[in-house]
């Protein structure tokens, strides 16, 4: 379980040292580092319940792992979790939707927290992934594949560093899934990070792009 | 990136829970009927004589109101954690202590509020002497917020458990006891014409005790039941 080391010398902002994670009886990873610079991809991949998903969130600081630590521009992440936030957009299993409001106040409530965004900023967010039509639909109205585009659209609009993909391609049509490739060869290409787990290959070109295989 | 501010923050988050409350809200009226009809049981399972009313009344209207505010400490985190909004608010670049404080007043504002407006009716119909009625109105309204902050904390600590709600309410109980007496306490003072005043102070120190500790708390307790 290591890295590609093929990193070149730029400057790193991501760096994960040692991590070690047990759930129950069961050690999920153990001395697992690597680091992540600007314009690069690391594509997480493994069998179910390897402990792809529990690895992201110790990245995002959700969980501590049991020794190892993960620093963001050489500070550590549990020290400085605003800071590292302010930088990060996380996408997970779940939409992370309040059934009740819709769309664009759904949007408009995890972006403020965020950045000031005004009404026009979340229209142009919804629109570019395709949600124009579905502003004032009630979440728990819209289908899997349209709520999946809203937690897209958050990621593309709160202007975020580094991504965290947990799956990103689950419930979307294929033009879905070429969307998530363009938005992510469009993040590289604009000096950001992306941390993608995924089981199908990505249809990403450009930036740098390595590897990690979970076992 | 400039992140917006505190305030700013904390009223987004009040405003959204209200509106999500708005949008259901016989959810919302749950604690405020239990406490309606807790009180209004009384006088009809009992003697309804006026003296033996007045006499219980006290007790009558805490107790109810404490275990009004356990039933709606039950919903306050359960929902967010669930549908996975709290993880993205853990994420946010916010204090989630803040956060967690945003919501827990939220919640007071829905289902601790009304408790305390609708308490001169309940006090009318258990012949509470009406020159205790403000006393009591008062306690109530510095009483119900200790009461969701206790909540909110215990709150925090279940959610992470599928079946929490008797661990709840038994890790509420003898937190809120000192609640329940200092307040029964005010409304009995007054009721007999005794400066009710210390028993007020001592319910306004546990307000503001609460409100300086709770959330980090909270905030810590969430974060362990999210890991």
């Amino acid at each position: 379980m290591s890295a590609d080391p093929s990193s070149t010398g730029c400057t790193t902002l991501l760096e994960a040292t040692d991590l070690e994670l047990w759930r129950g009886e069961r050690r999920l990873f153990n001395q697992l580092s690597f680091s992540l610079g600007p314009g690069e991809l690391l594509h997480i991949t493994g069998a179910n319940g390897c402990g792809k998903t529990s690895l992201l969130r110790v990245l995002c600081g959700l969980t501590l792992p049991e020794t190892g630590e993960v620093s963001w521009r050489g500070a550590k992440v549990m020290r400085n979790r605003a800071d590292f936030h302010a930088e990060m957009t996380y996408i997970g299993h779940r939409e992370s939707l309040k059934g009740e409001l819709s769309a664009a106040e759904n949007l408009s409530f995890d972006l403020r927290l965020r950045r000031d965004v005004s009404d026009a900023d979340i229209d142009q967010a919804l629109h570019r992934v395709g949600l124009t039509a579905a502003r004032d639909v009630m979440a728990r109205g819209l289908s899997a594949g349209q709520k999946r585009r809203v937690s897209l659209a958050r990621a593309l609009a709160c202007r975020a560093r580094l991504w965290v993909l947990d799956e990103p391609y689950t419930n979307l049509d294929v033009a879905g899934r070429d969307f998530v490739d363009q938005m992510m060869t469009e993040h590289l290409a604009d000096d950001g990070l992306v941390l993608l787990v995924a089981h199908q290959s990505h249809g990403v070109s450009g930036g740098r792009i390595r590897q990690l295989e979970m076992s | 990136m400039d992140v917006p501010g505190l305030g700013q923050a904390f009223l987004l988050q009040i405003s959204r829970d209200m509106r999500l409350a708005f949008r259901h809200l016989g959810q919302l009226a749950n604690p405020l009927m239990f406490f309606i009809m807790v009180t209004t049981l009384f006088p009809l399972a009992l003697n309804p004589s006026p003296q033996l009313l007045e006499a219980i009344a006290p007790g009558v209207v805490w107790v109810a109101a404490l275990l009004a505010s356990l039933l709606a400490s039950e919903s306050l985190f359960r929902q967010d954690v669930d549908d996975g909004t709290m993880e993205q608010l853990a994420l946010s670049p916010q204090p989630l202590a803040l956060m967690l404080l945003a919501k827990t007043s939220a919640h007071w504002l829905m289902t601790g509020l009304p408790l305390v407006l609708i308490s001169p009716i309940v006090a009318y119909g258990l012949f509470l002497p009406s020159n205790a009625v403000p006393v009591t109105m008062g306690a109530l309204a510095l009483a119900t917020p200790i009461l969701s902050l206790i909540g909110g904390m215990m709150a925090a600590l279940t959610v992470g458990l599928r079946r929490g709600g008797g661990l709840l309410s038994l890790l509420i109980l003898p937190i809120a006891m000192p609640v329940l007496i200092f307040g029964a306490r005010a409304t009995d003072l007054a009721m007999t014409g005794m400066a009710s005043v210390g028993a007020i102070y001592l319910l306004a120190a546990l307000l503001l005790l609460a409100l300086s500790l709770a959330p980090f708390a909270m905030a810590a307790a969430m974060r362990i039941s999210l890991d």
